[in-house]
């Protein structure tokens, strides 16, 4: 028992390696401010192309939608960081989190927009383009509205499960919060360190978790 | 050599293909194997605490509360390392196939358990009513009549979480499984040229897309048949 407090609690080490963790701890709240916003846009983008008139505009969208559906994160993440080079394209890490963040967040956040826009009847299409609303206003002011609240809950769990990813940029030397912790725990031999790390990420997403389990069991009732 | 044959030699190497083909599909056969077992132990594991909850023992719902909240909150990846790197300390050395595997199946079992949860919970009183007092026991009940309507509503939604915690076999490459993903960056690694990435590419691919489809199809087919 001993043992098993001293390698996975044990608090002086966690202090010691506090500021290196706290600074990993600010760069994945960073980076979710980039990535999550990315993914929101590029997913609307996404939904709203899947849904054009133009068939050749269509095919492409679920093309795209179902690559990047089916590559794990991680291999796109390594594939984009290890693969661009070889083409003379220089980036940094926190470029290529961005982009792979991007293609893969797109297709997701795109098909929970569209299964939402899909769920408001034609009926509302028809009576606001009736009163004079162009395509577009119908779209923003109508039906959009609509289909974010009536997703809300789906949005909010993809949303979370972006913030885990956002550990695996520890994998290309992104210096955030798995990276640091894991750093300190190379160091100190000792995995303290990443409890900590986990512990932090438990403060950030435990009560979003806890509210969407909530949320879920009232709707099925 | 024009851009376009330097882009070929780079990306589609016919030699490295070649060399490193036998790697590529060992890979692949290794990602399915865990793929195939976290999906069979974490669905049944999911199961089993679903209808342990139903039981309704505070102290054993507490746990499974507290076990589905830590899986479903913390990054697949912080739990690997954590148990990767800290149990050789106390004493317990596993395999990077085994802590990959536990893992998985203990992230899979707490999505599933909250979906099968939900399911359960979708199934009118009046069906645990009747059957009661036509003589069932609860267990008898909850297997045979409520498990089986449950079990209907929770399919798509299984799938595609399913589908997305089988991906994360590529975080095995961190801790140095034998997968798909290690085998290509290692392949990349020795040989100098992106092709083994490519083909890593192709082979996620073409493993995943139809089971992608897959997904897509069960969703619309119980989509339609619940309405």
């Amino acid at each position: 028992m001993d043992a098993l407090l001293h390698q996975f609690f044990n608090f002086d080490i966690m202090m010691q390696a506090s500021p290196i963790i706290l600074r990993g701890f600010g760069m994945t709240l960073l980076l979710c401010l980039v990535v999550v916003p990315m993914g929101l846009l590029g997913g609307l983008v996404v939904a709203l192309a899947s849904l054009s008139s133009v068939r050749a505009v269509r095919w492409t969208t679920i093309i795209f939608v179902d690559l990047f559906r089916a590559i794990p994160p991680l291999a796109l993440l390594i594939f984009i960081s290890a693969g661009l080079p070889f083409a003379d394209i220089r980036i940094s890490p926190f470029t290529a989190v961005c982009i792979s963040f991007l293609l893969n967040n797109s297709a997701y956040y795109g098909e929970i927009y569209r299964s939402g826009i899909e769920s408001i009847g034609s009926g509302q299409t028809d009576a606001s383009r009736s009163t004079g609303l162009s395509a577009a206003q119908t779209m923003a002011y109508v039906i959009l509205p609509q289909a974010v609240r009536n997703v809300l809950p789906d949005l909010v769990s993809n949303t979370v499960e972006v913030v885990k990813l956002t550990s695996l940029a520890s994998v290309v030397a992104f210096a955030e919060l798995l990276y640091a912790a894991d750093m300190a725990r190379s160091v100190t031999y000792n995995a303290s360190p990443i409890t900590f790390a986990a512990v932090l990420y438990l403060v950030v997403l435990w009560p979003v978790v806890r509210l969407l389990s909530r949320l879920e069991n009232k709707i099925q009732n | 050599m024009t851009q376009y044959e330097r882009f070929l030699d780079t990306f589609f190497n016919p030699a490295v293909m070649a060399k490193y083909l036998p790697n590529i599909v060992e890979g692949l056969l290794v990602t399915c194997q865990i793929a195939i077992l976290v999906v069979v132990s974490g669905i049944l594991f999911g199961l089993a605490l679903a209808l342990l909850r139903s039981y309704r023992w505070t102290p054993v719902n507490l746990f499974i509360i507290f076990f589905v909240d830590m899986c479903r909150a913390l990054p697949p990846l912080v739990l690997i390392l954590i148990l990767y790197f800290g149990l050789p300390n106390v004493g317990l050395t596993m395999s990077g196939y085994v802590v990959l595997w536990l893992v998985l199946t203990c992230v899979l079992a707490a999505f599933s358990e909250e979906i099968f949860w939900a399911g359960i919970l979708s199934v009118d009183k009046g069906q645990w009513m009747a059957s009661r007092s036509t003589g069932m026991s609860y267990t008898q009940t909850l297997l045979n009549v409520v498990l089986p309507q449950a079990i209907r509503m929770t399919i798509p939604p299984l799938t595609n979480r399913t589908i997305a915690i089988t991906k994360n076999t590529a975080l095995g490459m961190v801790i140095g499984v034998d997968e798909l993903l290690n085998e290509a960056t290692t392949a990349q690694a020795f040989s100098g040229n992106a092709t083994p990435l490519m083909m890593g590419a192709i082979a996620y691919l073409m493993l995943f897309v139809p089971v992608v489809y897959l997904g897509r199809y069960i969703e619309h087919r119980f989509a339609w048949r619940k309405a």
